[in-house]
């Protein structure tokens, strides 16, 4: 299947959780929000929500600003 | 003398905001907000870089929701849905704090608030129970409605963002003190340590700026100046300036002359 990704396609297998998917992009102990197809994903869900084809995932974090 | 400023209930011992953007590096952003004595930090909200991000320093890691209230923004938002799912994410990130600074772009020439937009999105943030700090013009009629919605704190712009050009409309920043009843910080347009002094001698309740320390020759000296500013501009304020007069008032007694 197929989804979104900060707005990049990537090809994955299906059956994945979203909990999977951070822990496939390695992304440590980053402090982020994730956001699916433009909800909030609260991270309590991560491990029983399934991605689905053309699914779009938003991980956004903390920069600099004023 | 315990001056604090207090939004929403939340009480803070310094009235200068700072913002986190145009350091040199992630270092430079903690040492200038230590040397501007400020508690409350803005901060904006973007994609992280998927594949480059596993060992990259985070800004939270810098600046720790544990040492300052964090109030994360919108920048970078054209219009209230956009502004609305930045706050959603915003407290998602943060564990649910829910104070943000609600900026609503018009365009990039001026970055001057759309007012309509920031209308539309300050009614929606405040029925979902967040604590709208917000940007907008130095229309006093249009702060006041912003109160009405429920926004805690009304933020006019002195000048434009970025601009450094100081304090230039405080007739208008006068008129939205006198109205409010929460309180008035001015965002945007301060350039130096006097311009933050002159805020705070109009009545405001706090100054917020990024630029102004951040693009300093050195930046941690400039926090200092800053908080000093706010300082010195708010006890003159709190103090009552003598009037202006026309012409000269001696300071030595005229009596007693023997020449």
């Amino acid at each position: 299947m197929n989804i979104y990704i900060n707005g990049e396609i990537q090809a994955l297998t299906s059956n994945l959780s979203i909990q999977d998917l951070v822990n496939k992009l390695d992304l440590g102990n980053k402090r982020y929000a994730l956001e699916l197809n433009q909800a909030i994903l609260p991270r309590s869900l991560y491990n029983e929500t399934t991605l689905n084809d053309g699914d779009r995932i938003e991980i956004i974090h903390a920069v600099g600003g004023g | 003398m315990s001056d604090p400023l207090i939004i929403a209930n939340r009480q803070f011992d310094s009235r200068l905001m700072v913002g986190t953007g145009k350091y040199k590096d992630l270092q430079e952003t903690q040492e200038a907000i230590k040397a501007s004595g400020a508690e409350i930090v803005t901060f904006a909200l973007r994609r992280i870089n998927i594949g480059q991000e596993k060992d990259q320093p985070n800004l939270l890691d810098f600046i720790s929701p544990k040492d300052y209230t964090m109030l994360p923004n919108t920048a970078g938002c054209y219009n209230a849905i956009d502004a609305v799912r930045t706050c959603q994410i915003a407290r998602e990130l943060l564990d649910g704090h829910d104070f943000i600074k609600l900026e609503i772009l018009g365009d990039t020439k001026t970055l001057f608030p759309n007012v309509i937009e920031t209308l539309k999105a300050a009614e929606l943030l405040v029925k979902d129970n967040f604590k709208v700090l917000v940007y907008t013009t130095d229309d006093p009629i249009l702060a006041k409605q912003l109160e009405e919605i429920g926004c805690v704190a009304i933020m006019p712009l002195a000048a434009p963002i970025g601009s450094g050009l100081g304090i230039q409309n405080r007739y208008h920043i006068r008129f939205i003190i006198e109205n409010a009843k929460v309180p008035v910080i001015v965002d945007a347009g301060v350039g130096t340590a006097s311009d933050a002094a002159i805020a705070m001698e109009l009545g405001c309740d706090g100054v917020l700026m990024n630029t102004a320390i951040a693009e300093a020759k050195n930046p941690v000296l400039m926090a200092r100046a800053m908080q000093y500013a706010l300082l010195a501009g708010r006890d003159a304020y709190l103090a009552g300036r003598m009037p202006k007069r026309p012409y000269a008032s001696a300071s030595s007694t005229t009596e007693g002359y023997f020449f």
